[in-house]
C-alpha cells in the first residue's frame, strides 16, 4: 500500500498544480499575443493583471449555465467534462524527471511509470474526439454540428502522421516508456551536441512533421476549422457557457501541454540539459538571476508609477527562486525540473507565438497538407530511421 | 475508519476464477446476438458485430493467460486489425445504401426482393 | 483488489452492452459500445494483457468507435422506428437466446472448473516487447496478409464512398 500511499500524494500535488498552470497560460497567452500586437493585455486585476485568471475563473462560475432548448441533456451535459477528463488523465505517464529519492521514498517525478506509457497518451488523444463530436452534435445547432464534424475528420487524418512520426524516436529508444525513452537521451556527443533524438537522431523532420499534427490535434490556430469565428460563429462550443465553455477551454490548454510534454520527451530530450552538466547545474540560477537583475533595474527606473513596488516583489521572487536552485539536496531535483518546464514552456511559447502569427488554413488545404505531404514524409522518415536503426545497431 | 475496515485484507487478495471472465464474455456475446436480432437500425446492427467481436477477444485473452502463452493475444491482435478493416468498408457501403434509399431502416432494404 | 475490480468492470460492461442493446439512437448505443470498450480495456490489463488493453483504446475506441460516430453525425440519423417485421424474431429469439447462455455457461464452468484461477501479476509476458516478438518472428506470415487486408480494405472503402463523385 505504499505505492497507494505515495500515488496519492503525487495525485494531490499534481492535480493543483496542473489547474493552475491551465489558468495560467491563459494569462500567458493574452499577454503574449498582446505584447506581438503592440498592447498591454489584461493589467488591472492584480499586479499586470496576474489576478485576472482568478477573475476569470469567478465570472465563469457565477455566469447564468444558459440551456438552450431542443438540445439532448444527457450528452449536452456530458461533452465538454467527457472532453476534459480524456486530456487531464493523458498527464498522468508524462515524466517530469528521472527516478530520485525523497523523504528516504524512491520514486520517479511523474503519476505513473508503465511501458505503455505513449499507447496510453495516443489512445486518450483519440478519445478526445468524442467530447467535440458531441458536444457539436447534441448543441442542436448546424454550426456546432459541422464543427464537430470537422475536428472529428481532422483528428482521425492528422492522428495517422502523427502517430508515424513518433515512432521514428522510439525505435532509437527501444521502448514505449517515456521514462525509458528520456534516459536514453542522456549525454553528450563529442563532449558539445547533445544525445537528443531531434540532434544525434537526426529527426528534425519528424519533430516538424510531429508538430504540425501536434497543432492540428489540439484545434489551435493554423488549423482551427472546428471554431472557425467567420464561419461557425465558435463552432462546436457555440450553445456553451459557463463553467462548461470553460471546461472546453481547459481541455484544449491541457492538449497543449500533453503534446508540448510529449514532443520535449521524445524529440527534445526530456530533463536532460542542452548544455554540458558542468555548467548546467547553474543556468537556471544564472536566468532567474538575471531575471531579478533585470526586474530590479526596471524598479528603480520605472516608466509606470506603479512598478516601482510591483518589479521589486518580483524581483526579490526570483532572486529567492535562484538561490534555492543552489541547495545542494533539492538541486538536482530541481535541475531536471527546471529542464524539463523550460523546454514545455518554449514549445508552449510557440504555440501561442503561431497563434498570434499565422493566418486560418481552407478546409480542402487541411486534409491536402495531412494526406498528399505528412503522411509520406513521415513515412519516408520511418522508413529511412528504421534503415540506419538496422545498419548501425549491433 | 480506513479502507481496510471496508474490505478486510482477504478480501483483496481473493483471485478471479477463468470461468468468470469466460462466463461474462458469454454474457457480452448473448447481448450482441440480441441487438443484432432484434434491432432494426443497420448502424446498431453493426455495432452489435463489433461487441461480438470483442466478447471473443476477451476469451482469446483469457485464455492466453491461462496458458501463459501470449499466442491468444496475438490473435485478438489480428480480430482488431480485421474489425477495422471491416468498419471502413461496412460504413462505406452503409454510405453507398443510405444515398441512394436515404434510409438506415434494415426492412426497407428489400429492393432485391422478387 | 483483483475480485473488486473485475466485478466494477465487468458490472460496468455488462450494464453498458445492455444499454447499448435498448436505446432508441444509434449516437447512445455507440457511446454504451464505447464504455464496453474501455471496461474491457481495463480487464486485459488484469489480465497481464497490457498491449492488447493499449490497442483496445488506440484501435478501437480511438478509431472505429470515432468512425462510427462520425457516419451516424454525417447522416444525421434519427432514433430507431420499431417494425412489425421483428415479431417472430422476439417470439423464438428470446428463449433461444437465454438457451444458449445458460448452455454456454453450463460447459464453460464444467470444463473450466479444474483450472487455476487468474491471479494479476503472475503472467507478465503481454507487454509490447514479447507481444512485437512474436508478432514479427512466428506470426510474420499472417502479420503481412492482414496489411495486404486493410490496403484492400482502405481501397474498396475510397471506391465505395468515391462513387458518386464520377
Amino acid at each position: 500500500m505504499d505505492y497507494l500511499l505515495v500515488s496519492i500524494i503525487k495525485i494531490l500535488i499534481i492535480a493543483p498544480l496542473l489547474l493552475a498552470t491551465l489558468a495560467y497560460i491563459v494569462w500567458l497567452e493574452r499577454k503574449v499575443i498582446a505584447h506581438v500586437q503592440l498592447r498591454v493585455g489584461p493589467y488591472f486585476v492584480g499586479p499586470h493583471g496576474l489576478l485576472q485568471p482568478i477573475a476569470d475563473a469567478v465570472k465563469l462560475l457565477t455566469k447564468e449555465d444558459f440551456i438552450p432548448s431542443g438540445v439532448n441533456h444527457f450528452f449536452y451535459w456530458a461533452a465538454p467534462w467527457l472532453g476534459l477528463m480524456f486530456s487531464v488523465s493523458a498527464i498522468a505517464v508524462i515524466p517530469f524527471g528521472p527516478i530520485v529519492e525523497i523523504f528516504g521514498v524512491k520514486t520517479n517525478l511523474g503519476l505513473a511509470d508503465i511501458n505503455i506509457g505513449l499507447l496510453w497518451i495516443l489512445g486518450l488523444a483519440g478519445m478526445g474526439v468524442y467530447g467535440i463530436a458531441l458536444a457539436g452534435w447534441s448543441s442542436n445547432n448546424k454550426y456546432s454540428l459541422l464543427g464537430a464534424m470537422r475536428s472529428s475528420a481532422q483528428m482521425i487524418s492528422y492522428e495517422l502522421p502523427m502517430a508515424l512520426a513518433l515512432v521514428a524516436p522510439l525505435l532509437m529508444s527501444n521502448s514505449l516508456n517515456l521514462r525509458e525513452v528520456v534516459d536514453t537521451q542522456a549525454g553528450f556527443v563529442f563532449g558539445i551536441i547533445p544525445n537528443w533524438n531531434l540532434f544525434t537522431g537526426f529527426q528534425l523532420v519528424g519533430f516538424i512533421v510531429y508538430m504540425i499534427c501536434a497543432f492540428a490535434e489540439t484545434n489551435r490556430i493554423p488549423f482551427d476549422l472546428p471554431e472557425a469565428e467567420n464561419e461557425l460563429v465558435a463552432g462546436f462550443h457555440s450553445e456553451y457557457s459557463s463553467m462548461k465553455f470553460a471546461a472546453f477551454f481547459m481541455a484544449e490548454y491541457c492538449n497543449m501541454i500533453i503534446v508540448c510534454s510529449v514532443a520535449t520527451a521524445l524529440f527534445l530530450g526530456g530533463w536532460h540539459p542542452i548544455v554540458p552538466p558542468a555548467i548546467a547545474t547553474f543556468v537556471p540560477t544564472f536566468l532567474f538571476g538575471l531575471a531579478a537583475a533585470v526586474l530590479f533595474y526596471h524598479s528603480s527606473h520605472p516608466i509606470r508609477p506603479t512598478d516601482r513596488k510591483s518589479f521589486f516583489v518580483f524581483g526579490v521572487i526570483f532572486a529567492a527562486i535562484a538561490l534555492v536552485f543552489l541547495a545542494p539536496a533539492a538541486g538536482p531535483i530541481l535541475n531536471s525540473l527546471f529542464w524539463f518546464f523550460a523546454k514545455v514552456g518554449f514549445l508552449l511559447f510557440f504555440f501561442i507565438w503561431v497563434r498570434a502569427t499565422l493566418p486560418r488554413f481552407r478546409y480542402d488545404q487541411l486534409m491536402k497538407i495531412a494526406w498528399l505531404f505528412l503522411f509520406p514524409v513521415a513515412l519516408a522518415n520511418l522508413v529511412l530511421t528504421a534503415f540506419f536503426v538496422t545498419l548501425f545497431s549491433k | 475508519m480506513s479502507l481496510y475496515d471496508l474490505f478486510p485484507p482477504e478480501f483483496f487478495k481473493l483471485s478471479v476464477p477463468l470461468s468468470a471472465y469466460l462466463i461474462l464474455s458469454a454474457i457480452l456475446f448473448t447481448i450482441g446476438v440480441a441487438t443484432f436480432l432484434f434491432r432494426r437500425n443497420v448502424i446498431t446492427i453493426f455495432m452489435a458485430i463489433e461487441l461480438m467481436l470483442n466478447a471473443v477477444n476477451l476469451t482469446f485473452v483469457a485464455f492466453s493467460n491461462h496458458f501463459g502463452r501470449v499466442d491468444g493475444q496475438i490473435f485478438s491482435f489480428f480480430v482488431m486489425v480485421v474489425a477495422a478493416a471491416e468498419a471502413a468498408v461496412g460504413l462505406a457501403i452503409i454510405l453507398m445504401v443510405f444515398r441512394t434509399s436515404a434510409t438506415l431502416q434494415i426492412d426497407d432494404f428489400d429492393s432485391l426482393k422478387n | 483488489m483483483d475480485l473488486v475490480l473485475f466485478l466494477t468492470f465487468a458490472l460496468i460492461a455488462v450494464a453498458c452492452a445492455l444499454n447499448m442493446a435498448l436505446q432508441r439512437h444509434p449516437v447512445s448505443s455507440a457511446l454504451s459500445l464505447i464504455g464496453v470498450m474501455v471496461s474491457l480495456a481495463v480487464l486485459y490489463v488484469l489480465l497481464g494483457a497490457e498491449f492488447i488493453a493499449a490497442a483496445q483504446l488506440v484501435v478501437y475506441s480511438g478509431a472505429i468507435m470515432v468512425l462510427f460516430i462520425f457516419v451516424i453525425m454525417l447522416l444525421n440519423a434519427g432514433a430507431e422506428k420499431m417494425t412489425k417485421k421483428a415479431g417472430t424474431a422476439h417470439f423464438l429469439g428470446f428463449p433461444l437466446l437465454v438457451i444458449l447462455l445458460a448452455i454456454s455457461a453450463w460447459v464453460i464452468t464444467n470444463a473450466t472448473s479444474a483450472m487455476k484461477p487468474v491471479k494479476f501479476g503472475a503472467f507478465t509476458k503481454g507487454g509490447p516487447y514479447e507481444v512485437g516478438w512474436e508478432l514479427f518472428t512466428r506470426y510474420l506470415l499472417p502479420f503481412e496478409v492482414t496489411s495486404i487486408l486493410i490496403l484492400i480494405a482502405i481501397a474498396g472503402a475510397y471506391r465505395l464512398a468515391n462513387k458518386e463523385m464520377e
